[in-house]
């Protein structure tokens, strides 16, 4: 567990430093949310029935852009030579990272979500599921995405390369994450969706930095 | 291919055998030999693109595409043991130079602020210790990067081109200190155009000459 503590620390620190790449990830969410009313005519059924897709593609876009620059400026600044080097499991090290990342980019979408939903005609009685779907969701796309980074972190331009790579992968936690809300609407049990969710969450937290470590050292030439 | 005379001066802390390494279908070089111990300071000279990075590279482990043999006859892991700075100074523009250091130094278990503050004022930075990184010269962040040598707890040293950006008398002082540690018994291997004035040995890269270890 060495450098677990002292990684997320740093972490929050840099966040505070240059708050812009934590906060603009959430101005994109609720923007890309609120121009659906505007394009689409704003019925309240129409509008209910879109809800649970428009809210999961925005979340998962908005975590997919955030996990750009995750590891590029260590990268370029050489500090990521220097986590490979030190003598702790990179394991626990990438870990903090997704979890620093996550309170910072991820918890703020799944609190201002409701808000969204509510636009969207959602009723309150789904918020919830809304709720759980997007905290269950949301860190999964984190390490998915994260793998992505890491694999196109050596590239200059990665950011296209790694849409293309993680979109596709992204499927199945949209399908289910979009599905239960839509179970929930329906007045249909949405906890074996929720139970779903969850599943992909132990498995992308226990195996994902596994794969990101690798990735890095790939990317970094071992 | 390391000085006969002096192989029986201290245990070798480094063999390599036949070490070569191909990048974009160039040979950057072939069959490198050389048997490095405790106090020695190498030197690992060459023409620019001769492949002195890539050698410090592959021997702090970052690099893992080459033929030949790396032996590391060390008391704990490599990376327990090593101190690498890499040609970039490996510190983020927005932490301050204190809060770069404690995060390195919590990586390798050597948490202490009196000593960061030491080594930080060491180095001719008492007073920036709470400025960003960024708000700092190139020579002071190169600096900033150097006060890791004087952290205690790492037998042995790969430096990427230390002296680069800092001053004469930063130089001196780095220098200075590379002959403390190959002193008390450490290794160093490093890669500048900069030669030192105490007995290095030298592994020469380049397009002809495939390792060389007489003692410049």
């Amino acid at each position: 567990m060495r450098g677990f503590n002292a990684t997320l620390q740093r972490e929050v620190l840099l966040a505070m430093r240059s708050p812009a790449e934590v906060i603009n990830p959430l101005f994109f969410f609720v923007v890309v949310v609120s121009l659906f009313p505007l394009a689409v005519s704003p019925t309240p059924d129409l509008l209910r029935e879109m809800a649970p897709g428009v809210i999961w593609v925005a979340a998962l876009l908005a975590v997919m852009l955030s996990l750009d620059g995750l590891f590029r400026t260590d990268e370029e600044t050489g500090v990521l030579d220097q986590l490979l080097v030190a003598p702790v499991e990179l394991y626990f090290t990438v870990l903090a990272k997704i979890v620093a990342h996550w309170l910072l980019v991820g918890l703020p979408l799944v609190l201002v979500a409701p808000v969204l939903g509510y636009m969207l005609q959602l009723p309150v009685s789904v918020l919830g599921t809304l709720m759980w779907g997007l905290l269950l969701g949301t860190p999964s796309l984190m390490v998915i995405g994260a793998i992505g980074a890491s694999l196109t972190v050596g590239l200059r331009r990665g950011s296209m390369l790694l849409a293309l790579l993680v979109l596709p992968l992204y499927i199945p936690v949209l399908v289910f994450g979009a599905g239960s809300l839509g179970r929930a609407l329906e007045a249909l049990p949405v906890n074996p969706v929720l139970a779903v969710l969850g599943a992909v969450l132990a498995l992308a937290l226990s195996l994902g930095p596994f794969a990101i470590a690798l990735g890095l050292r790939i990317s970094t030439g071992d | 291919m390391s000085d006969p005379n002096d192989r029986h001066r201290n245990p070798p802390l480094l063999q390599v055998d036949a070490l070569g390494c191909e990048r974009d279908e160039r040979s950057l070089f072939v069959g490198l030999s050389f048997t490095a111990s405790a106090g020695d300071i190498w030197q690992v000279a060459g023409p620019n693109g001769a492949g002195k990075t890539t050698l410090l590279r592959i021997l702090a482990g970052l690099f893992g595409f080459y033929e030949g043999r790396l032996h590391w006859q060390l008391p704990a892991t490599l990376r327990e043991s090593m101190l690498y700075l890499g040609h970039r100074p490996g510190l983020r523009e927005e932490l301050t130079p204190l809060e770069n250091l404690t995060w390195l130094s919590a990586l390798h278990g050597q948490k202490q602020d009196a000593a960061l503050m030491a080594a930080l004022s060491a180095v001719g930075l008492g007073g920036f210790e709470t400025l960003p990184v960024a708000h700092l010269s190139a020579g002071q962040k190169r600096r900033v990067a150097l006060a890791r040598l004087w952290l205690p707890g790492k037998p042995v040293w790969i430096l990427d081109e230390p002296f680069t950006a800092i001053d004469a008398e930063g130089v001196a002082l780095v220098e200075a200190q590379l002959r403390r540690h190959a002193a008390a018994g450490g290794l160093v291997i490093y890669t500048s155009h900069h030669q030192l004035a105490a007995d290095t040995r030298q592994i020469m890269l380049g397009a002809h000459m495939p390792g060389s270890g007489a003692p410049a």
